[in-house]
Parts: C-alpha cells; structure tokens; sequence
C-alpha cells in the first residue's frame, strides 16, 4: 500500500508570532513541542464549578493521561478541548484553551475545524449502524468529494494504524456493530484518525473492555503517539503508569471543583509524588 | 432493603412461635386463592377487550370474502343493472390522497420531530409536543372543516384538499413516533458524528435520522393506517367520486367514502359490495399494524 497516495490538506500551519515563539520557547526547553495548552481553565454548567482554574501543557506526540476520582471533573476537562461542552446547555468555559498558540475558544474559530483537529474517542465504543467501511469513511466525507480510489486508500491506511485492518479486510461490508467490543473501539479509533486529526482525545476508552482487547488499544496508543498528540482520561492508574509520558493528577476541591493537584512526568508522578494528595491516591489510600 | 435485612426478619419469625406460624399458613391459602380470582378476572376482561376485534374480523369476512374477486378490484363503477362494477376508481382514489397525505406530513413531521428530540426542553420543543398531543385528540371532522373553509371554500372539492385534511391528522403521530425513535438513539452516536467535525445538520441527516430510520418508517406506517379509513375529513374535502380520476383537483373517490355511500345504499348488491370493502380496509390497516410491528422487531434486534 502506498502511503504517499494519501493526501488529506488539514494539518495547519504555524503562522502566526505567537506560535514561533511558542515552538522557539519549546525547543528551548528540550524536545518539548506544546501542542495543547489551558490558561486558567474553568468550565460551569449553570452555577456549578465543575473544573477550576486548570494550567496545563499536553505536549506534541506525547501521551497525557488525567487522572482522578470520580466526579473530579477529568472528563470534563477532556470535552473541553475539543468543545464537546458547547452541546451541554448550560455549560460555560472561562479561560484559553489553546491549540498550537491559538485559542480555540476565540469569537472568530470555526467549531467544525477545532473538532477536526482534535478528535475523540468515547468511553464505550459507539460505531455508526453502517458497515465498517462507512464508519472510516464517514469523516472524510464531509470534508469534500473524494475518489472511490482515494477514499479506499485512507479507509485501509486508517485501519492499518488501528491495528484492525487484518481482521475485517475481507469484510468491509459488514456492520460495524457487529464486531466485538475491542475491534469496535479500535474501528471508532480507525474512525478518528481518519480524518488526520493533530490530537486525539481519549475519555476512558478501555473501561468497557476485556484485558486482551485493552492490552491491544494500549499497544496502539503507543504506536499512534509517534504521529499523534494523546490525552487519555483514565480511571485506571496501572493503565496512567503504563501508557501515559506525562501525568496530570484532578482532584475536587472542598466546593466539589476539579482542581489540578499535580503534573509531571508520568515516572516522578508515580514514583515520587510531589503532593501528598497524590501519594495518597495512587497508593489507594483513597478514590 | 437488602437482601441481608430480609434474611434477618426471616431468621426472626420462627422464634414467635407455632401458632404464629399456623396462622400464616391459613393467611397463605388465602392469599392464594386471591390470587386466583384476580387472575381469572383480569384474563377475562382481556378476553373480553379483544371480542369486539374478532367479531368484527370474523363478521367482515363471512359478508365480504365472497364479493371480492379480482374483477371487483379491476373494475370501475358501474350503475347496478350492468352489475355494480368494482372499486377500482375507490382504489386509486385512497391510494393517490394518502401519498399525497405522506408528502405533505413526513417532511414536515420528521423536521419537527428532529427539532423536538434536539431540544426537548426548550419553550418551542415543549409548545409542538402539547401541540401534536392537542392535534391527535381532535375529531377528524374538525379538521375536514378546517380544511374546507381553508381551502374547499375558495378552490372547490378536490383530492389536494383530501390530502391535506388528511395530513394533518397523520402528522401528530408521525411527529410523536419519529421524536421517541430518535430519543432512542444513543446520544454518543451523535457525540461521534460531531467530534469528527461534523456539523449538526449533517450529523442529523446522516447519523441520527438513518439510526432512528426504521422508527420513522414505523410511525409512518402506523400514521397511514390511522386515517386509510377516514371518512369525515373527506366529505367535505375530497367529495368523493364514481370516476377513475387521478387529477389532483378534481374530486376523488376513496374506500371509506365509497363504503359509506354503498352502506346506505337501498341496492343489496350496494350493500353487499360495501361488506368487501370494509374487509378490505380492514385488511389493509391489519397489514399495515402487523408490518409496522415487523419491522420494530427485526430493528430492535439490531441494536
């Protein structure tokens, strides 16, 4: 198969002085590209805080995990990102949300283009009631008339990189609901990619999985990090330790707001806590 | 209540004694018996629900099996010395004003159905859902009447004005069905459409209506099988005819329209041939029902 025939004209470019200075400053740092990036980052459903005053950096392919418990707001802050909240009536978000030095919250920026940029995939697996080759080529069809050749091309090349393409090759056709749990979400993976997002969102997407089928997605993820940005929410800390680079830790604050407690590498995260909070959680002493 | 708390009270009763428990053997023979009694009176009343529908089944056919013959069906009308001819033009007729019915009330439904299940809430969402609870109560010959100041009045009688009277009264249905089957859609399927950078209407048309599509047709059929045997709203909107017709503004004939003229008819033949109708009707709402149901089955079993 030919990697080159694949041509989709989405990634954006740097243009503008901050993002120079940005990648400038990053480069500065190491190897560190900011990717992503949140600017005291609340977000309110009506009265309610759920997130507070969030600072965080997800750096360019790297994997991020949030972790936290229950109700601390990690999933809410993940549907930030790409505006997911903007579906929930009621929800407010204050601060930046920047993607590549631009906020992606500014008056001027297409919703539409943000959600292309920075895909997601959901908790349980929700493929289309289409067959499998629809649902990959579900997202490149919005984006202009594309040739039955082309088309095949990203549908193959996208389920080559989700790790499915060998088990459903010689069944396209079929529905993708009629897969097992772990090839549906690597089909809703296959699905995201396909529209050659920059960064992928992840909102626990093993908890509805066996431990083969997660085994799988986190060999994955480690393989769609070398081209991708990853943020994983996850309610599995072994999962955290496992896949992640850096780790943000949430927690709610005695008002029921998700602060952020803690973020580093994943390795000092783990192993030696800088928060007591954070010791306390990862040992199970709590959540 | 937890198991564990029945479990306690349970280890508690025997302690109170032998006559307790004697006591509670009657009262469990009672209460058995009870329940008897109220299961046969409810299986009764069920029986008795269902009576009217067999009877009616059982007595259109013994009058209207034997008129009907596909001479019956072929045929148009004929004055009763030349044999009373067939209903064709009846056939026609029903067929012509409820696909003009469905072309007026599905894209108008199904819209705003879409706009109801994607903001249930809001005054507008809630307004359209009294509206259509309001609108499938209402006495179709209202609506015949409506239709006729609306429309009759200024452009006479024709099968346009059959077919409008006759949306309205499919539209609350379609609009109700339709919004509960999209209700049904899981919300993370829309969720997966728009975090692809779909817009919301394409993410309507192409995932959310596709995913509900068997509901709608459902609802569809469920709202053709509703007014298939209208007739008030036609008396006074399609008129009814004796010709062939398939002009959309002239008067039309339709089955029910011709059933009740050929039922107070003093022709036997004419009253006869109002019995096949009535079976056909019949028919046709029983098939419309059972498919209706086929086709929740096989989609429920695709989820």
């Amino acid at each position: 198969m030919t990697e080159s025939a694949i041509v989709i004209p989405m990634r954006p470019h740097v243009t503008s002085v901050a993002d120079v200075r940005a990648v400038v400053r990053a480069t500065a740092e190491g190897d560190l590209e900011t990717k992503m990036k949140l600017e005291k980052v609340s977000v309110f459903y009506k009265d309610f805080v759920a997130v507070k005053d969030v600072e965080l950096a997800f750096y360019a392919n790297k994997i991020t995990a949030i972790i936290g418990p229950s109700g601390c707001g990690k999933s809410t802050l993940l549907r930030a990102l790409n505006r997911m909240n903007d579906l929930i009536p009621g929800a407010r978000i204050k601060g930046r949300v920047l993607l590549d030095g631009e906020d992606i919250y500014a008056p001027h920026v297409d919703v539409v283009e943000v959600r292309r940029r920075v895909g997601m995939v959901f908790q349980r697996p929700n493929p289309f009631p289409k067959s499998i080759y629809d649902n990959v080529a579900y997202g490149p069809r919005l984006y202009g008339h594309l040739k039955r050749t082309e088309l095949d091309a990203i549908v193959e090349h996208s389920l080559r990189r989700a790790a499915l393409w060998d088990e459903v090759k010689d069944k396209l056709g079929q529905s993708g609901m009629a897969l097992s749990g772990g090839q549906q979400q690597r089909l809703c993976i296959a699905r995201a990619i396909a529209v050659e997002p920059e960064v992928i969102l992840m909102d626990e997407p093993c908890s509805a999985l066996d431990p083969v089928a997660t085994l799988k997605i986190e060999e994955l993820m480690r393989q769609l990090a070398k081209e991708y940005t990853i943020i994983i929410v996850t309610h599995n800390m072994q999962q955290a330790a496992r896949v992640s680079d850096y780790t943000a830790f949430l927690m709610t604050d005695e008002y029921g707001a998700g602060t952020l407690v803690e973020y580093g590498e994943t390795k000092q995260v783990f192993t030696n806590p800088k928060d007591r909070r954070t010791e306390d959680y990862i040992t199970g002493r709590f959540g | 209540m937890s198991e564990f708390n029945g479990g306690k009270e349970l280890s508690v009763l025997p302690r109170a004694g032998k006559l307790r428990l004697k006591r509670s053997a009657i009262r469990e023979r009672f209460r058995r018996v009870n329940n008897a009694f109220m299961l046969g009176l409810t299986g009764l009343t069920t029986v008795v629900g269902i009576v009217p529908l067999v009877w009616i089944l059982l007595s259109v056919f013994a009058h209207g099996a034997e008129v009907i013959s596909i001479r019956f069906l072929t045929d148009t009308f004929k004055p009763t010395s030349l044999g009373g001819g067939g209903i064709l033009h009846a056939l026609v007729g029903t067929g012509i004003l409820i696909a003009l019915a469905s072309l007026f009330s599905v894209p108008l439904g199904v819209l705003a159905a879409l706009y109801v299940a994607r903001n249930p809430n809001t005054s507008l969402g809630l307004a359209v859902r009294f509206g259509t609870g309001v609108l499938s109560g209402l006495p179709s010959v209202v609506v015949g009447l409506f239709i006729y100041t609306l429309w009759v009045s200024g452009h006479g009688y024709s099968a346009l004005a059959g077919g409008m009277a006759l949306a309205i009264l499919m539209l609350p249905v379609i609009v109700r069905t339709t919004e509960e089957m999209l209700r049904l859609v899981p919300k993370s399927l829309r969720e997966a459409s728009l975090a692809l950078g779909a817009p919301e209407w394409k993410t309507a048309l192409k995932v959310w209506l596709p995913a509900a599509m068997t509901g709608v047709i459902t609802g569809l059929m469920l709202a053709v099988a509703r007014v298939a045997g209208e007739t008030a709203p036609l008396l006074f909107t399609a008129l009814g005819s004796n010709n062939l017709s398939t002009a959309l503004d002239k008067p039309i004939a339709s089955l029910p329209l011709t059933l009740f003229k050929y039922a107070v008819d003093p022709s036997k033949l004419r009253n006869a041939q109002a019995w096949a109708i009535a079976l056909i009707i019949v028919m046709l709402v029983l098939l419309l029902n059972v498919s209706a149901r086929l086709i929740a089955t096989w989609r429920s079993k695709m989820y």
